[in-house]
């Protein structure tokens, strides 16, 4: 079994960066990822890339996948890892297709959406819920929807569906929603939004589609007749297969200036680690750090 | 004979862009369904997969929901 100079995991912007400047740097490396883009594939217009005055989330994503397949890089795309473990001085990645030993690796998993945990979520799961409005909500001209959370994510998909669904509803379990001001106002403007503060969903119910979601209101429960449950309550670090590196209480790896996690030769980046502000230049920063580190790490050290 | 492909999508969704963009490169013919503006092609999904998630193939009557590269693979032959 050959053993690598490096393994990233993850290709959205963190991982895709950390490639360019591994290739550049000769590493032998292989890039293992579910998908390519990451979350910023999923991102809707993108205004705030120096560089790109505009441009959408997947061409940017494209765009950055573009840039990594310049040099050749070994991708293994699709391949979900399950394991990284020390092991002396190696680290052993076990992944559903094949396991792998490398000198070091940069963990760029990122986040994924978080679920509610409620009953029926599982089951109507792409059969009215979903976890992406930008891709989905199209899907619900002329319907009533709800919308799951108080952050800016859960404005950002209400106001999209203002202009496609019939009635808005946003479910929020706090005392008043989050998010910016001026996503607020846009909201409050809106003709066909009901805003339900401290209330919480029960339950999503239905037959074969969506048709109705249990929502409990300061102790009241009742019914919402709704064809669509966007769920927008935020994110969660990709995480499960690193539990010997140290988190912090959201769960995101620690890491120091030098993107360094608490086990030697295990580098991280992006999205799933402690850094404050998560954005998609940061995430891309932060990739060319830690490759850069794992350069130093590997040239000063004698395996 | 060249097998007929459908693809189910809507404009905005990552994957359906990347499913539509791996057939162009691949010279595969297909017919794109825009089902955020066509109801009677969401209706169609609907009732061929039982769900709502985007994207969906339809190659020669055989159904592929989401963009899987290796299925799609496999069923055109690539």
């Amino acid at each position: 079994m050959p053993i690598y100079d490096l393994i990233i995991i993850g290709a959205g912007p963190a991982g895709i960066t950390a490639s360019v400047y591994a290739a550049r740097k000769k590493l032998d490396f292989l890039v293992i990822s579910l998908d390519i883009g990451g979350q910023a594939a999923w991102s809707g217009d993108i205004e705030n890339y120096t560089g790109y005055q505009f441009i959408t989330g997947p061409e940017l994503a494209l765009k950055f996948e573009e840039h990594m397949r310049r040099y050749d890089t070994a991708l293994r795309e699709g391949e979900e890892v399950l394991e990284v473990k020390k092991s002396g001085e190696i680290i052993l990645v076990k992944t559903n297709k094949a396991d792998y030993q490398s000198r070091s690796v940069i963990i760029a998993s990122g986040k994924k959406s978080k679920e509610l945990g409620v009953t029926g979520e599982k089951e109507f799961k792409h059969r009215g819920l979903t976890y992406c409005a930008t891709c989905d909500g199209p899907l619900f001209t002329g319907r009533d929807v709800a919308v799951i959370g108080g952050g800016n994510s859960a404005l950002d998909a209400a106001l999209q569906l203002t202009k496609i669904a019939k009635q808005v509803y946003i479910i929020n379990n706090t005392v008043e929603l989050g998010g910016d001001a001026i996503m607020r106002q846009k909201l409050q403007a809106a003709s066909n939004v009901v805003i339900l503060n401290n209330s919480k969903v029960i339950s999503v119910l239905g037959d074969k589609f969506v048709s109705s979601i249990k929502i409990k209101s300061s102790d009241q429960e009742k019914e919402l007749t709704v064809q669509g449950v966007f769920v927008e309550i935020g994110l969660t670090p990709n995480v499960a297969f690193a539990k010997d590196v140290e988190k912090n209480q959201k769960n995101e790896i620690k890491i120091n200036l030098r993107n360094e996690s608490s086990i030697p030769g295990i580098f991280v980046a992006g999205d799933v680690t402690d850094v404050p502000e998560k954005q998609i230049i940061i995430a891309a920063g932060e990739g060319s750090k830690a490759a850069l580190s794992v350069f130093h790490y590997l040239s000063r050290k004698v395996f | 004979m060249a097998k007929s492909v459908k693809v189910y999508s809507t404009s905005t969704c990552p994957w359906c862009i990347r499913a539509k963009q791996f057939l162009k490169e691949n010279n595969i013919e297909f017919q794109n369904l825009d089902v955020s503006g066509d109801q009677l092609a969401a209706d169609e999904m609907m009732a061929k997969t039982g769900q709502m998630g985007v994207p969906v193939l339809d190659i020669d009557g055989e159904i592929i929901i989401g963009f899987d590269k290796e299925k799609i693979k496999q069923l055109l032959g690539l």
